[in-house]
């Protein structure tokens, strides 16, 4: 079970340029919105051509450019679920599942109701269901068309917060249960960390090499990288012989081992310390800083700070039981050396 | 009083209107298909003869098939056949100038038409010819009763294009409309207010209809 994909395609100033290669697995493909991800997932579908490239299911060429080959997307045998459940408003649950299965199905219309919680509403239309149902019926339909890979695009952002998790969780159901490869489109890096096992960044339309999900979470490598993970706090840095500084945070530190390419450090809000609570402190670099902003979150504050000698701010989010307690000693912020994220 | 003006009228509305519908559907799915300037010049042909006045599509079409032109002389050396001034000539002029409302109405149906729809169709493995007829009609179907009630209203009430190709002959291709001209220009004012009335209830009762349409559609069909 694979998927090689290839694709290049341009449209107007963008120029999508995408490879790889994945295998039995989850495989996520992020990117800011206008990168390409949802493009990239359609021209899998064949409801978008690339100008040039090559798609490859499970041994199957769905399209070559070079070889003239594009099947047409009723012949490729791909799931693609939209950002709205796309059901066909003029059909009931039932028939919308039915008339996506294959002559010889081998799971009735029926079991797929039962499986995704639907069965008391097979006779309704579209319109007379949550979004949360809508969504179920969009999946189950898809499952029922007996597809070789799936393919989620952003399945989340049309619904509630509460909705979310629940449907997190069906679709985490849905993978656990299909042989075969699945991409997913998300732009929330939880709902990214916990459902894939690989990750694909797009950048401008251009795809990086996949990467475990660790890897690009705990190990970005890039400016983008961070952005893209969420970290809030990202400098520029030069290296210099085995110094790295770091001017808006005034900090200069030693490091024998930094990469030449060096151009930003990041660190994330979550992972800095109140200088109290730094143990061993050869293990943390200390700031003192200037309070300049506090925003109360749910369970954490954000504090928004100056260091000392720096000319940039940086966000610190603290837990509010450890917040309680910094008021009491002196405004120094603890950085993890090895939670230092050096980026190019 | 001889209704023969109405029923010719009611015949020929209704032949036209059904020709529009089947071209009118499916020259506005291949058109809202298209892309670019193809279909900027495709839209505008099929659109034109919305904005002529009907005396240039009736000299148009007389050009095109009087006795006289090259299709007229061939059609009646041969088959003996004459395709002006017979109640069926309004059918060619009405055909032409009610395509267009039949077109742009069905045309805006489509595009407005959800398109993840019809790829979602797509890629469940349905034909396209399945998603036309069981997807995009049903769920374009009031768009598509709009345009055909345009359409036959329009039909109806066609003078210029229609008294140039098929005149006014008592009897024979008299319409409703040919008919008010025709006693008004012999100074009969009796008849023609009669026409003119037979004329407005018919407005009255299209305009009605669709009102009626327009009120129903929103109740949706109940679950069995």
């Amino acid at each position: 079970m694979s998927l090689y994909c290839r694709i290049e395609k341009h449209f107007g100033p963008f120029r999508l340029d995408v490879e790889f290669d994945a295998g039995d697995e989850v495989v996520s493909v992020m990117g800011a919105s206008g990168s390409g991800k949802s493009m990239t997932l359609r021209c899998i579908a064949g409801i978008e051509k690339p100008d040039a490239g090559r798609i490859v299911l499970n041994g199957r060429t769905l399209f070559d450019s070079e070889k003239k080959i594009n099947l047409p997307p009723q012949l490729r045998r791909t799931g693609l679920l939209f950002q709205d459940p796309a059901l066909f408003p003029n059909m009931t649950v039932l028939e919308n599942i039915r008339l996506a299965a294959p002559r010889n199905a081998k799971v009735t219309a029926e079991q797929y109701l039962e499986s995704y919680g639907l069965d008391l509403l097979g006779n309704r239309y579209p319109d007379q269901l949550s979004g949360g149902q809508k969504q179920r019926c969009a999946i189950a339909r898809m499952l029922a068309s007996e597809p070789e890979i799936l393919m989620f695009d952003e399945p989340f952002s049309a619904l509630d917060t509460h909705l979310r998790w629940q449907m997190e969780r069906e679709i985490a159901r849905t993978i656990a249960g299909f042989q075969g490869t699945v991409l997913l489109v998300s732009h929330n890096r939880d709902e990214v960390f916990r459902l894939s096992d690989r990750v694909t960044v797009l950048t401008d339309g251009k795809s990086e090499e996949l990467r475990t999900k660790q890897d690009l979470f705990f190990r970005p490598v890039s400016y983008a990288d961070a952005l893209l993970t969420g970290c809030k706090n990202i400098f520029p840095a030069s290296v210099r012989e085995s110094e790295i500084e770091i001017p808006g945070l005034g900090l200069t530190l030693t490091c024998s081992d930094a990469p030449e390419n060096v151009r930003y450090a990041g660190i994330r809000a979550k992972r800095m310390l109140p200088g109290y609570a730094a143990q061993p402190a050869e293990e943390y670099l200390f700031l003192n800083y200037r309070v300049l902003n506090i925003t109360e979150s749910i369970f954490t504050y954000i504090v928004e700070i100056l260091p000392e000698n720096g000319t940039k701010s940086l966000y610190w989010e603290i837990d509010k039981s450890v917040y309680a307690g910094i008021k009491d000693h002196a405004a120094s912020v603890a950085i993890p050396r090895k939670e230092l994220m050096l980026l190019h | 009083m001889d209704l023969f003006p109405l029923f010719n009228s009611l015949r020929i509305s209704l032949i036209a209107t059904l020709i529009t519908l089947v071209t009118g559907i499916l020259a506005a799915y291949f058109v809202a298909r298209l892309s670019g300037a193809v279909k900027g010049i495709l839209d505008t042909l099929l659109t034109i003869p919305m904005v002529l006045p009907p005396t240039v599509v009736g000299f148009l079409l007389l050009m095109l098939i009087s006795p006289k032109s090259f299709l007229g002389q061939i059609l009646k050396s041969y088959f003996d056949l004459t395709l002006t001034m017979n109640w069926y000539s309004a059918i060619f002029a009405v055909t032409i100038v009610t395509f267009p409302l039949m077109y742009r109405t069905v045309r805006a149906a489509f595009e407005a038409f959800d398109q993840n729809l019809l790829y979602a169709g797509q890629t469940l493995g349905l034909s396209d010819r399945f998603i036309f007829l069981k997807i995009l009609l049903p769920n374009c179907k009031s768009g598509i009763i709009a345009g055909v009630v345009l359409a036959f209203a329009r039909g109806l009430g066609e003078y210029g294009a229609t008294s140039m190709v098929a005149g006014y002959i008592a009897g024979r291709t008299a319409t409703v409309s040919t008919t008010v001209a025709y006693y008004w220009q012999i100074g009969l004012d009796g008849p023609a207010v009669f026409w003119v009335i037979v004329n407005l209830v018919i407005s009255f009762a299209v305009m009605l209809t669709v009102n009626f349409y327009e009120k129903r559609r929103p109740v949706r069909k109940e679950a069995a």
